[in-house]
């Protein structure tokens, strides 16, 4: 029981690195962790130039029941990466969630109820599939050189770079790195190996999660009951997967036996009461408590941890692997910036400040969530039940009602931004992630602006409400131009409506589509200026 | 006099408002917390100011505690 096939499975080989007995292969990055944080944040390094190292301790993929929630953010970043699309024809699309008491639906959200957009608000999708295609994406770049059964055991921090031990099974070597990401999980080892600290809350509550297979009529939606008949007094999650599989989460409460409860028997008659019959199998079985905790620093000398290493969330509200992909998509263009010498090693503190915000941001909302599904005492108790009563009438009590925020893109109040001297009554501040919209090429072909931000190359990108001449875009920086007779057009009105854009307008996004900064009269001046700041060469 | 209870969402962010109300409750006993709500009762009443408007929530909370049980 509670093993999957395993999916994917990955050979060791042997590295001409390991020959180097006194004089270490030095590199300008390694990556530790070949889950999809650390597969995504290579290729990321990759597509920018770098070469990276990438180790992975296991030499397969495909086991445990973990990440199934892609936000529209990641599934933005993966299209940049190149395997949005694979992702998102295998994922299940949804948008939808309900939220029933009891057998009565309190609440119905829809994460994203406009049209043009090029992702989905959601997918659902087996981490396995993810890091398969990933991996697959890995195979496509030279400049990635993937480690199999490469477990780092020991670590040494000097000036300008670190010094990793690596335990394969030909035995021990030496490898130097510029610098060193650490993307090896919750349970980081490197976490330890700089002395951090893990601290935060800790939830009582049990949580089992059973992957069950089986063919169902269930919408595509996520589907929450507090309540409800067939599991009495507790919570209940259901999602669906790929394949057939769907996703069960039963609150089991803080006394139950783990050791008991996970015993297939015992969670098959839960599983059945819960569908009506029991035509199904399990893909997985296992027992949860869950943390919200994260380091207080990401950057440690020449060691920078993201995804799980440096924060962890409970899962209500998919905020763990996304927030992890969000880490990725921050470091990688500062640290391709500051490896070809374009911007001091001091732009990788903005990696810090920026994603300490949303570790802030997505810890606040995961025990927000994780307070109202499991209550600590019996007042709280009465305050959550009162509320889900409340909610059968009134629009504020529904509004209180609390099964998962689900994960956004957090708006960073950072030095690399340049704030507004104008006035805009819409469109993304600086600090926050482009919008996408639907646009016309020359040609008259549909490009969505996340497709037209790519194919600029995704280096600092200057957008531009095209009037006249074209906007004096600083050197190296790609111009976009939207307008009647520009190179690409809104004939739907959406990019003007979501960008506040007016003729002469320009919105310079950094290289991971962030707003650096926005003018309504863009000068020289201030576009150097708006350039150097978001480069980490000015300001603060 | 028309009071019109308002039941909106009035908070730009209903989750801190949540929260904050379980954050007072957090190290009290049991009897502290139906105390500390009594209170919260009467200091929001008294701000509201409003009899019809307080009959009106009166009857609002009633009808969810009373209408409880029935599944």
């Amino acid at each position: 029981m509670s093993h999957h096939q395993e999916h994917f499975h990955f050979g060791y080989r042997r590295h001409p690195d390991q020959d180097r007995d006194n004089d270490p292969a030095r590199h300008p990055v390694v990556v530790v962790g070949a889950g999809p944080v650390g597969l995504s944040l290579a290729i990321d390094l990759a597509q920018r130039g770098e070469n990276v190292v990438l180790l992975d301790d296991a030499d397969r993929i495909g086991e445990g029941s973990r990440a199934i929630c892609f936000s529209k953010r990641a599934l933005e970043v993966w299209d940049r990466l190149g395997v949005g699309a694979r992702m998102v024809e295998k994922g299940v699309v949804w948008q939808v969630g309900k939220i029933f008491r009891r057998d009565e639906m309190v609440y119905q959200f829809d994460l994203l109820p406009e049209t043009g957009h090029k992702m989905p608000a959601f997918i659902n999708l087996q981490q396995y599939y993810a890091e398969a295609y990933l991996v697959e994406r890995v195979q496509q770049l030279p400049q990635i050189d993937l480690r199999w059964r490469n477990k780092v055991t020991a670590l040494a921090q000097h000036n300008d770079h670190a010094v990793l031990t690596i335990e394969t099974p030909d035995g021990s070597y030496r490898l130097a790195a510029d610098y060193v990401v650490a993307c090896d999980g919750a349970r980081s080892a490197l976490r330890g190996m700089v002395g951090a600290e893990f601290a935060g809350e800790v939830f009582e509550d049990q949580f089992l999660i059973a992957d069950v297979r089986m063919n169902a009529e269930f919408p595509t939606e996520r589907w929450f009951w507090f309540d409800p008949p067939f599991h009495s007094g507790q919570s209940a999650l259901l999602h669906r997967q790929p394949d057939n599989v769907w996703r069960i989460d039963l609150q089991i409460g803080a006394d139950a036996d783990a050791a008991v409860e996970r015993l297939p028997g015992n969670v098959r008659p839960r599983i059945e009461r819960m569908l009506g019959n029991s035509d199904f199998s399990f893909e997985w079985i296992s027992i949860y408590k869950f943390q919200c905790r994260r380091m207080q620093r990401f950057l440690h000398e020449r060691v920078i941890f993201a995804g799980d290493s440096a924060h962890q969330v409970s899962p209500f509200g998919a905020r763990g692997a996304n927030s992890g992909l969000e880490d990725g998509e921050n470091i990688a263009w500062k640290l391709a910036m500051v490896l070809r010498g374009d911007a001091p090693a001091s732009l990788l503190d903005s990696y810090e400040i920026e994603r300490s915000q949303a570790a802030d941001d997505n810890i606040r909302h995961s025990t927000r969530s994780t307070d109202f599904i499991a209550p600590h005492s019996k007042q709280e108790r009465r305050l959550r039940d009162v509320a889900l009563a409340l909610a059968r009438d009134v629009e504020f009590a529904k509004r209180m009602v609390n099964a998962g925020r689900l994960s956004t893109p957090t708006a960073y109040d950072t030095p690399l931004s340049t704030p507004d001297a104008d006035a805009w009554s819409a469109g993304p501040k600086p600090g926050a992630a482009l919008l996408d919209a639907p646009l016309q090429a020359a040609d008259g072909g549909p490009v969505f602006l996340t497709d037209a931000f790519k194919a600029a190359g995704c280096g600092f990108v200057l957008l531009e409400i095209a009037n006249g001449a074209a906007a004096p875009a600083p050197q190296g920086v790609r111009s976009l131009r939207i307008g009647k007779d520009a190179p690409l057009r809104d004939e739907e009105g959406l990019f003007t409506k979501r960008y506040d854009a007016t003729p002469g307008a320009a919105y310079l996004l950094r290289p991971d589509g962030y707003v650096a900064a926005r003018f309504r009269h863009p000068t020289q001046a201030a576009l150097d200026a708006a350039l150097a700041r978001a480069s980490g060469r000015a300001g603060r | 006099m028309t009071a019109a209870l308002s039941t909106r969402s009035n908070f730009a962010d209903p989750d801190a408002a949540y929260r904050m109300i379980v954050e007072a409750h957090r190290g009290v006993s049991d009897e502290q917390s139906a105390a500390l709500d009594a209170a919260l009762v009467l200091i929001l009443a008294n701000h509201i100011g409003d009899l019809d408007l307080l009959r009106e929530a009166v009857t609002l909370a009633k009808r969810s505690v009373v209408s409880e049980g029935q599944g």
